[in-house]
């Protein structure tokens, strides 16, 4: 479902469709993290991209009010080169992986407490404060920046 | 969950990504591929978290615990992206009325 969805953002021709689908790719990835017991990542995915990015995408895309046939289309050639590389990076990394050293490791689903608030907070706010501090000073550097450059000249 | 699986669907999310930037024209689709391209790293690090967690919860109950913040702090990194990214986008929508990658072939006027 997950990779059915990415693939539907590709390939759809109206943006809005790529929205969509793309929301549906991040509730799956989400499932994924809730089987992976990794719930504050899931809540937070769920947040973040499904509500604030999407939210984003959406109004930037209503804004500029594009139609599905605007977009003019990459020459075949281009597009059938672009395929047919990112074609080669699947199978080369497909083929370097198969056989890593990580064949015989398991992934545990739906047991260990570290993706739990308490103990993902602990870590956050005890080991890891310097970087999350840093994160805020980012985001309003982010927001600044932002600022400046959708003002009008 | 054998870890296999988990590397196989993130390189494909992966890949999908990338022939989404290498064949579409629209700026804003090209940078909703690149939002797939970083979920694929996410959950490759979430993944691989729960694994050394699995085989390090003996000695330390927080193992694999810094994978899970990793991820957390791309998603804020990725967040602070989009607003600057799509700021970019629409002042180029502004100056060129059309979201094509093409006419910023030259950055220049």
């Amino acid at each position: 479902m997950t990779l059915g969805s990415a693939l539907m953002v590709v390939f759809s021709k109206n943006p809005v469709h790529s929205v969509i689908f793309l929301i549906i790719a991040f509730f799956a990835i989400s499932g994924h993290y809730i089987l992976l017991n990794a719930q504050f990542l899931a809540v937070v995915n769920i947040i973040v991209y499904a509500g604030a990015i999407m939210v984003l995408f959406l109004f930037v895309i209503m804004l500029m009010n594009l139609n599905a046939n605007l977009e003019l289309k990459k020459s075949r050639l281009l597009r059938f080169a672009g395929f047919l590389a990112g074609l080669c990076l699947f199978l080369i990394l497909v083929a370097a992986l198969k056989d890593a050293g990580t064949k015989s490791q398991i992934a545990e689903t739906n047991t260990g407490s570290i993706g739990l608030i308490k103990n993902l907070g602990t870590a956050l706010f005890t080991d890891y404060v310097v970087p999350f501090e840093i994160s805020s000073v980012l985001f309003l550097s982010a927001m600044v920046g932002a600022v400046v450059i959708g003002k009008k000249e | 969950m054998p870890i296999n699986y988990y590397i196989f669907v993130a390189i494909a999310l992966f890949c999908i990504g990338v022939i989404g930037v290498l064949t579409r024209r629209n700026a804003i689709i090209i940078f909703m591929c690149v939002e797939l391209m970083l979920n694929a790293a996410n959950l490759l690090l979430v993944a691989f978290s729960k694994m050394h967690h699995a085989t390090g919860a003996a000695q330390n109950a927080n193992a694999g615990i810094e994978g899970q913040l990793f991820v957390f702090f791309i998603m804020v990194v990725a967040a602070a992206e989009v607003s600057v990214g799509l700021a970019i986008i629409v002042m180029l929508y502004r100056n060129t009325h059309s979201v094509d990658v093409n006419f910023l072939n030259r950055l220049k006027h």
